[in-house]
């Protein structure tokens, strides 16, 4: 089957030498941090975390959102998503590759990684992410793959591969959450000590992944004969309208218990995000702009007529996106060390070096998605034709 | 399998118990070293190590001295090989001073004494009896050692993740963002200044360990030998187990206070105001 991806158009090499090019520049940078340290990123002893932790947490949203196709599909019986499970499943193999090289990237030593492995530590918080992620990857590469596989053949997939689909639809749900349980459970990082941090985490994953995946399928229609389907975006759409309103909403509980208790550890992050803290607020044009995001993409998404036309839906989908990785794979790190232990503030900003790594790491996982999905949609035409 | 680096702290410990210390420790157990604070304190016997720092007698020596006095810094970073980056934002520091203010940032209190307020505080691991730490550690490179209740910390296990960093309450851990042979020269002229402590690479964390290699051998952790040295006496080292020993006695007769004691940590720093 993978031979189908050594077939393509003069703008699908393109595509991928344009992505490879991206990989090595990020590699190349990736080996000056290897042998400088991480010094030469924006993290500092306040800021310990910054723009990779940030996009393990917002991809590990992308890629639990795969169950929002999953799950309708073969819970409800929801047919027509049929059609488009394998994009959700291969969008969440990519998202998982991007989320372990995050974390590998954001290590200080990372040949010692298998230490993870060789002292295996259940209390740790971190462990437990390691093996979800792993686990939920290789659900979905085998599902996936076996899937895409039986319909080339056109037989039914075998049985056993449907309990695999049943325990992925859970373990989807478990790599959010165990991702939310790294920032929730310590003591004395008050933004992210929130019970609620789980739940806000999963709904923005479950509007953010599947307006991703609107936009890929949009695509997969313009440059491939594959249709995934007017009636399919439609539902992901609706799906996307009321993740995101109840992502909002998750957020302004958060607002209401730190400005109505007035305690000042719950508002002092929130106050850096969106005004700055003693002198530092390189952060609140972002937050701003991720306010005013979210606020066009619930607008286009909650009007019905917006909502319906792909043109409308489709710029929503974007702004939502943009919305979303402002609050998750910025704001989300930065605020839960700020102010610090001793309630001063250190500012953080990126490096051109971890820029740079974090696009590589990107273009990775988008070289992998590109080249699954040229096969899935490959054999969907041929299987049609 | 050899000797993992648990295990031969644990024997050290033990070695030292019966009175065994290692050619090593007799090279460095120089004579005529030793304090006489140290005299009827079983270094190498604690159940639960704590330390009570006095900061009354500490701001009366860091008024004796012009530049303020740094001698407990001084000499744990010189006994443990801590570079100094001249950068705040990378600097490592396994013991340190801040304002009363940021170090105890729970007891806000707008009209407390100015003298106080802005009066450094000796800050260093809290090691605590319930560490956030070691809980949250993918590797247990950080650990608790039951028998004395220290957080150690093995710098050759550490994978980097800092993910003790973001659990420590109390900003004792730093990490290594570049390699510590490459810090600056003119601020590090005889680095590593210590070539009996391991060295570490770049991308560990680190921290204070109350002095596991010292305390092994019966000595007192370097900071408060460096501050009895000059008669001093802020720092207070001894056995929280030992209803009789010199901290509990300290305890008994001062008020005194702990970074943070709403978080459940247990920290056994004590702080006397």
């Amino acid at each position: 089957m993978l031979d189908r991806a050594l077939k393509g158009s003069q703008g699908y090499w393109g595509w991928l030498v344009f992505l490879l090019v991206l990989m090595g520049i990020g590699a190349g940078c990736w080996l000056y941090q290897f042998f400088e340290g991480l010094k030469i990123t924006g993290m500092s002893r306040d800021v310990s975390w910054g723009l990779y932790i940030g996009q393990l947490t917002y991809f590990v949203g992308v890629a639990a959102s795969g169950v929002m196709v999953v799950l309708p599909c073969y819970l409800h019986n929801y047919k027509a998503f049929g059609r488009i499970t394998i994009l959700g499943e291969f969008l969440a193999v990519s998202a998982i590759i991007m989320c372990l090289l995050f974390v590998f990237v954001d290590l200080g030593n990372p040949v010692r990684i298998m230490n993870v492995i060789l002292y295996p530590t259940p209390n740790s918080i971190l462990f437990w992410d390691m093996i979800v992620l792993n686990v939920y990857m290789l659900l979905n590469i085998i599902i996936g793959w076996n899937v895409l596989a039986a319909e080339r053949k056109g037989i039914h997939y075998q049985k056993w591969i449907k309990v695999l689909i049943y325990i992925s639809i859970p373990w989807a749900f478990s790599i959010h959450t165990v991702t939310a349980f790294l920032y929730a459970g310590l003591p004395g990082r008050h933004f992210w000590l929130t019970s609620i941090m789980a739940a806000r985490f999963l709904s923005s994953a479950f509007c953010a992944g599947p307006a991703l995946l609107i936009l890929l399928c949009l695509i997969v229609r313009k440059v491939t004969r594959f249709d995934p389907g007017k009636e399919q975006i439609r539902t992901l759409a609706g799906i996307v309208t009321y993740a995101m309103l109840i992502n909002v909403f998750f957020f302004l509980l958060e607002l209401f218990t730190a400005f109505y208790s007035q305690i000042p550890g719950h508002m002092h992050p929130i106050v850096f995000l969106f005004k700055g803290l003693d002198g530092v607020g390189n952060l609140a044009p972002w937050m701003w702009a991720a306010t005013v995001f979210a606020v066009i993409s619930l607008i286009l998404l909650v009007v019905p007529s917006t909502r319906r036309n792909e043109g409308t839906l489709a710029v929503a989908c974007a702004v939502l996106i943009a919305a979303t990785w402002i609050d998750k794979g910025l704001g989300l790190i930065v605020a839960g060390f700020t102010p610090n232990p001793f309630e001063t503030v250190t500012k953080y900003w990126p490096t051109t070096p971890e820029v740079l790594i974090t696009i590589g790491v990107l273009a990775t996982g988008f070289f992998v998605l590109t080249v699954l999905y040229k096969v899935a949609t490959s054999i969907k035409t041929e299987v049609a034709a | 399998m050899g000797l993992d680096r648990r295990e031969f702290l644990k024997i050290a410990g033990m070695a030292a118990l019966f009175g065994l210390g290692g050619k090593a420790a007799i090279d460095i157990f120089a004579p005529g070293e030793l304090e006489a604070s140290m005299e009827g304190i079983p270094v190498s016997k604690g159940k639960r190590w704590a330390m009570v720092i006095d900061i009354r007698k500490c701001l009366a020596q860091q008024a004796k001295d012009k530049d303020g006095c740094k001698q407990c810094i001084i000499a744990c970073h010189r006994a443990h090989n801590v570079p100094d980056w001249g950068d705040p934002k990378i600097e490592i520091k396994w013991i340190w001073q801040d304002s009363f203010e940021h170090s105890f940032p729970d007891q806000h209190n707008p009209y407390i004494e100015e003298e106080l307020r802005h009066q450094p505080v000796i800050l260093m691991c809290n090691h605590c009896v319930n560490p956030p730490c070691v809980r949250v550690c993918p590797t247990q490179a950080t650990f608790k050692r039951e028998e004395d209740g220290i957080v150690c910390m093995d710098m050759h296990r550490c994978i980097g993740c800092r993910f003790c960093m973001a659990a420590c309450p109390y900003g004792s851990r730093s990490f290594n963002w570049g390699n510590p042979r490459k810090a600056p020269k003119e601020l590090n002229p005889d680095y590593p200044t210590n070539r009996d402590y391991p060295e570490r690479c770049k991308g560990v964390v680190e921290k204070c360990d109350f002095c596991v290699e010292r305390i092994a051998r019966g000595e007192l952790p370097a900071c408060v030998e460096a501050c009895d040295k000059i008669k001093a006496h802020a720092l207070t080292f001894g056995d929280l187990a030992d209803p009789n020993s010199n901290v509990r006695k300290l305890l008994k007769e001062h008020y005194t206070i702990r970074r943070k004691p709403e978080l459940g940590t247990e920290p056994n720093l004590f702080y006397i105001v």
